[in-house]
């Protein structure tokens, strides 16, 4: 197979290949109009982390404003502003777009063995959307911010002062990206396999992105038409949700949910899909349970559709549709346990190494048990009647979109960093920062938990003094998380200058970009991939440590 | 490698010699003016229906039923869903399960005696007065 | 396209396209014209998925307003021009036609024909769009728009008030006062919005058959007149004037056929663009994706309209 070219070029030590798809063109023109997915893949990462930094000092500016039970640096009007600016960026920004459209970009053909996605154009078209709806956002930040939260709920959003319009409309902006993402997926899913790769034979990252592109395809159109009705409510007032002219708040509360709820999974099945194969390559073992992991991608993102009354229980909900809803909310955690349980189960007599991409994973795996189990709390209506808008859902949530989706991207960032830029971290500090986001994450949320339990509301820029103690533990959980970052982003940025080349194979895959050299040249492959009769992404027999290039080789091709 | 196959498309039509790299199928004319004139004489019956009076919702669903054999007769023919690739029309279908979900789900619960709308503060219908 | 023969178009094997740029059209990360026809299809496919999804929405809005407010509209929908709508049926229907068979010239490689086809699309279309602006017109004349602009003139008012009766049998005038309004114009724009609601019904007895019927309440600027009508045996209390919230009607009817009429304005443009195309011979067997999507996106479109025009102008 295709890996011994790489074997033999780093007979002493590895060369960085010259002609990779970094160096095939050079210049600012040929990178903001590539057509190559790689490339877009790389600006998709660039943009996103961008948007994650600036969400994430606008998180240290509320925990800082929340040290201290009275107005500690902002007031409530600002503080409103701070968090939905929070919300709104980094879940449209930043989360939703994030692992599908950079790694997903990246990683996607390559695994199917093709040389690009099915629409390179759309695909190029769908970041210059996210570029112009960023745009809007930044525009509302300077026009005054936003202050409804990411919600948008109407009456207040119908009747508030501020920069609503823009914010909305560069949300329905990115919903294109989202669109085009989705379908591009999809298409190049179905009909750019790599001869003899069948549904079976595909990474499960694949069924994680495929799930996703269901969703995104399928949910993003109401969140369109949701915010277009809004704009056309405050533009023209027609009476739809705003209850001035006799519409009906709750309504909207319907149709948002009806996108956002399965949102969720589309930030959470990506992240399953790169936890599906970081676990079996460190554990060096076969995954299993492959089909159950498969299917279970799907089930998740259909059941996704079927539980959005669940954010409605005090909203005014009928009594009805709110048991249904809290009965099916149960159904969609079967699935995600499944995944869990193969993952736990493909580790079992593993032989597991702690590489920085592992230690992601297992994080993950134990912020995601948290934040799926006490989602099971709050699926209960009764419950929930109790729990609702208290920091305790702050804190589900931030398990599961932080603990579950920042923590698997992070897991995946460098798991394909050196495939990426063909370059190896240091390591050492990858298994330090991750240690200290693990400890700065739990001590920032888990306080949460605690305190909303004990009824402290969530969106307050001040608080009841019996909470200080959680808060103040809190706040300073945050700074060692935001410290953890900034160690992240600095041996990083130092490994692109003075990082030694990656192997083709650094980690041990089997799955078909590790078997092309890092970076990988232009059109993904030297030559196109041929699979056997029994190709298997999670075959690690035959993969052998090469101790003089750093990096796996193949020994016999099967 | 240089087996001749037999392409669907083959042969003579309209004077033209079809011949082996083109995709797709073509739509005879008599079918495309068939489903024409289905769909006129169909919105004629859905106009007329509505001067009888069917008893009680039973014109709404008629008038839905007849419109969405008209849809059926363009997303099949004019649209081509009937020659296709079948994952095209099942993809389709799977939407319209998804809007069924959607307006259902809503419906139901909108329905419902306990649903309050009021129950949001700001909701206010004496608002206006 | 001579050698073409020799490629079977089925399964794609990438191997056996010896040369990726004997057709120009082919894009280099496909194997075969087959794949990238059908990866094309399905991704139009997947849009139109979205696009159904989108108008779900207001399908949803329209479902839910007239549960909630049946007579709304049985009432307004009798503003709304049958003729007209029906003839912009048509137009878009035959326009649909006239698309279907473009794809089959394109396919054929019958260039005229396909000019022509696509000439008459864009007709079709521009038509809809001036019958669609002569009926909104006459709206904005009578002042009947959505709700923020809901101010309808008296003759308006007048007329809606007229077309209310003798369509079905009048039994006699029940409930409330009988004093139907003058100065009713005005109030209108301004009605609370539950004003007429299902409260506590009392059993209301006429010519000795109870009748059981939601009650409608008296609206505060003055009580409208009621009657009663017998539909398919059985007894409706209608009111007698307008009910005030027609202005739901009305934001209902200008979203859904303004987005459809916005639907409408990007299909004209993406015919242009195909009409343009063709008129450089672009299209034939060999090649004719653009023509065959941009008409799948105009007869989906066609298909919205199909569903629009009975729930809009059709109301019993």
């Amino acid at each position: 197979m295709a890996e011994s070219s790489a074997a033999v070029r780093g007979g002493a030590g590895v060369e960085y290949p010259t002609d990779n798809y970094l160096t095939h063109t050079q210049g600012l023109r040929s990178w903001l109009f590539t057509l190559d997915h790689k490339r877009i893949g790389v600006m998709y990462l660039v943009s996103v982390l961008a948007s994650f930094f600036l969400g994430g000092v606008l998180a240290l500016l509320i925990r800082t404003e929340l040290l201290t039970p009275r107005q500690t640096i902002m007031g409530a009007d600002t503080y409103n502003i701070i968090f939905t600016l929070h919300g709104a960026i980094m879940i449209f920004l930043f989360i939703i777009p994030g692992t599908p459209g950079s790694l997903g970009n990246f990683v996607l053909p390559m695994m199917l063995g093709a040389k690009d996605v099915a629409f390179p154009r759309l695909n190029l078209a769908s970041y210059y959307m996210w570029v112009i709806g960023a745009i809007f956002a930044l525009v509302a930040i300077v026009m005054g911010g936003v202050d409804t939260g990411w919600t948008f709920y109407t009456p207040y959003s119908t009747t508030t002062n501020t920069a609503v319009i823009p914010v909305v409309l560069g949300i329905f902006i990115i919903g294109f990206s989202s669109i085009f993402t989705g379908i591009n997926f999809i298409v190049t899913i179905h009909k750019l396999r790599a001869p003899g790769m069948g549904w079976f034979q595909m990474p499960l990252m694949l069924w994680g992105l495929y799930a996703t592109s269901i969703i995104q395809v399928l949910a993003t159109p109401v969140l369109g038409i949701t915010l277009l009705l809004l704009i056309a409510e405050r533009v023209l007032q027609v009476g739809i949700f705003s209850p001035a002219y006799g519409g009906d708040p709750v309504l909207f509360q319907h149709f948002f949910w009806f996108y956002s709820h399965p949102a969720v999974y589309i930030m959470i099945l990506p992240a399953m899909g790169i936890i599906s194969e970081v676990i079996p390559v460190f554990s060096h073992k076969h995954i299993f349970g492959y089909k159950a992991i498969a299917y279970s991608s799907i089930a998740i993102a259909v059941i996704s559709f079927l539980v959005w009354g669940h954010h409605m229980f005090v909203s005014g909900m009928s009594n009805m549709a709110s048991a249904i809803f809290s009965a099916l909310t149960f159904a969609v955690a079967i699935p995600s346990a499944v995944k869990v349980f193969n993952w736990v189960a493909t580790m079992y007599k593993g032989s597991i190494s702690l590489a920085t991409p592992m230690c992601y994973a297992l994080g993950f795996l134990f912020l995601f048990a948290i934040g799926g189990l006490t989602g099971l709390f709050l699926g209960s209506l009764a419950v929930d009647v109790h729990l609702t808008d208290t920091y305790f859902i702050v804190a589900h949530f931030h398990y599961v979109m932080f603990g579950g989706a920042v923590m698997a991207l992070m897991a995946g960032i460098h798991y394909w960093w050196p495939k990426i830029t063909g370059r190896m971290y240091n390591e050492r500090l990858g298994q330090i920062a991750c240690l200290l986001i693990f400890i700065g994450f739990n001590a920032t949320f888990f306080p949460q938990f605690v305190a909303g339990s004990q009824g402290m509301p969530r969106r307050y820029f001040n608080y009841p003094e019996r909470f200080t103690d959680y808060n103040v533990f809190s706040t300073i959980g945050s700074y060692l998380l935001g410290l953890g970052f900034l160690l992240v982003a600095a041996y990083l940025i130092h490994s692109l200058f003075r990082g030694r080349p990656a192997p083709a194979n650094p980690w041990g895959g089997a799955t078909l970009e590790w078997s092309t050299p890092s970076p990988p040249p232009p059109e993904n492959f030297e030559e196109e991939p041929v699979l056997g009769d029994h190709y298997d992404p999670y075959d690690y027999r035959g993969l052998v440590y090469d101790p003089r290039i750093g990096g796996y080789v193949q020994q016999h091709p099967h | 490698m240089a087996e001749q196959v037999k392409l669907p498309n083959e042969g003579v039509y309209a004077g033209v010699e079809i011949r082996g790299h083109e995709v797709g199928h073509i739509v005879p004319v008599r079918v495309l003016i068939g489903v024409w004139l289905a769909l006129v004489v169909l919105t004629a019956v859905t106009v007329s229906v509505t001067w009888v009076d069917l008893g009680g919702a039973l014109n709404l669903w008629v008038a839905m039923g007849i419109a969405t054999i008209k849809a059926t007769l363009v997303l099949l023919y004019f649209m081509h869903l009937r020659y296709d690739h079948p994952v095209n029309a099942i993809f389709f279908i799977f939407a319209l399960f998804f809007v069924a979900l959607f307006i259902g789900g809503i419906l139901t619960d909108v329905q419902q005696p306990q649903y309050q709308s009021e129950l949001i503060r700001g909701y206010a219908p004496e608002m206006n007065r | 396209m001579s050698d073409a023969e020799a490629q079977p178009p089925q399964p794609p094997t990438p191997h056996m396209h010896e040369d990726p740029h004997e057709n120009a059209y082919l894009a280099h990360h496909f194997d075969t014209p087959q794949q990238q026809f059908e990866s094309g299809k399905l991704g139009m496919w997947m849009f139109l998925a979205t696009e159904v999804l989108l108008f779900s929405g207001l399908f949803c809005v329209y479902a839910v307003y007239r549960a909630s407010h049946p007579e709304v509209f049985e009432w307004a929908h009798r503003f709304l021009n049958v003729t007209l709508g029906g003839i912009n049926t048509m137009v878009l229907i035959t326009s649909s036609l006239a698309m279907a068979w473009a794809v089959r010239a394109a396919q054929l490689g019958q260039q005229r024909l396909l000019a022509i086809c696509l000439s008459l699309t864009l007709l079709g279309g521009f038509s809809f769009l001036g019958i669609k602006y002569i009926e909104y017109k006459n709206k904005w004349e009578e002042g009947l728009l959505w709700a923020g602009k809901y101010k309808p003139t008296a003759e308006a008012l007048e007329h809606l008030n007229a077309t209310g009766h003798g369509e079905a049998a009048e039994l006699g005038v029940a409930t409330t006062d009988a004093s139907s309004a003058a100065g009713h114009g005005g109030a209108v724009a301004s009605a609370p919005a539950a004003a007429v609601t299902a409260s506590a019904p009392a059993p209301v007895v006429i010519d000795g058959v109870k009748v059981e019927h939601s009650q409608i309440a008296p609206a505060p600027p003055g009580p409208q007149g009621m009657r009663l009508v017998e539909r398919a045996g059985l007894l409706h209390l209608m009111p007698e004037r307008a009910p005030r919230e027609l202005w739901i009607f009305f934001s209902i009817y200008f979203l859904m056929t303004g987005l459809h009429a916005l639907h409408v304005i990007a299909g004209l443009g993406a015919i242009s663009w195909v009409l343009a195309r063709s008129l450089k011979g672009q299209f034939g067997p060999a090649y004719y994706t653009p023509v065959d999507l941009v008409g799948l996106y105009w007869h989906l479109v066609d298909v919205v309209w199909i569903f629009l025009f009975p729930l809009l102008y059709l109301i019993h």
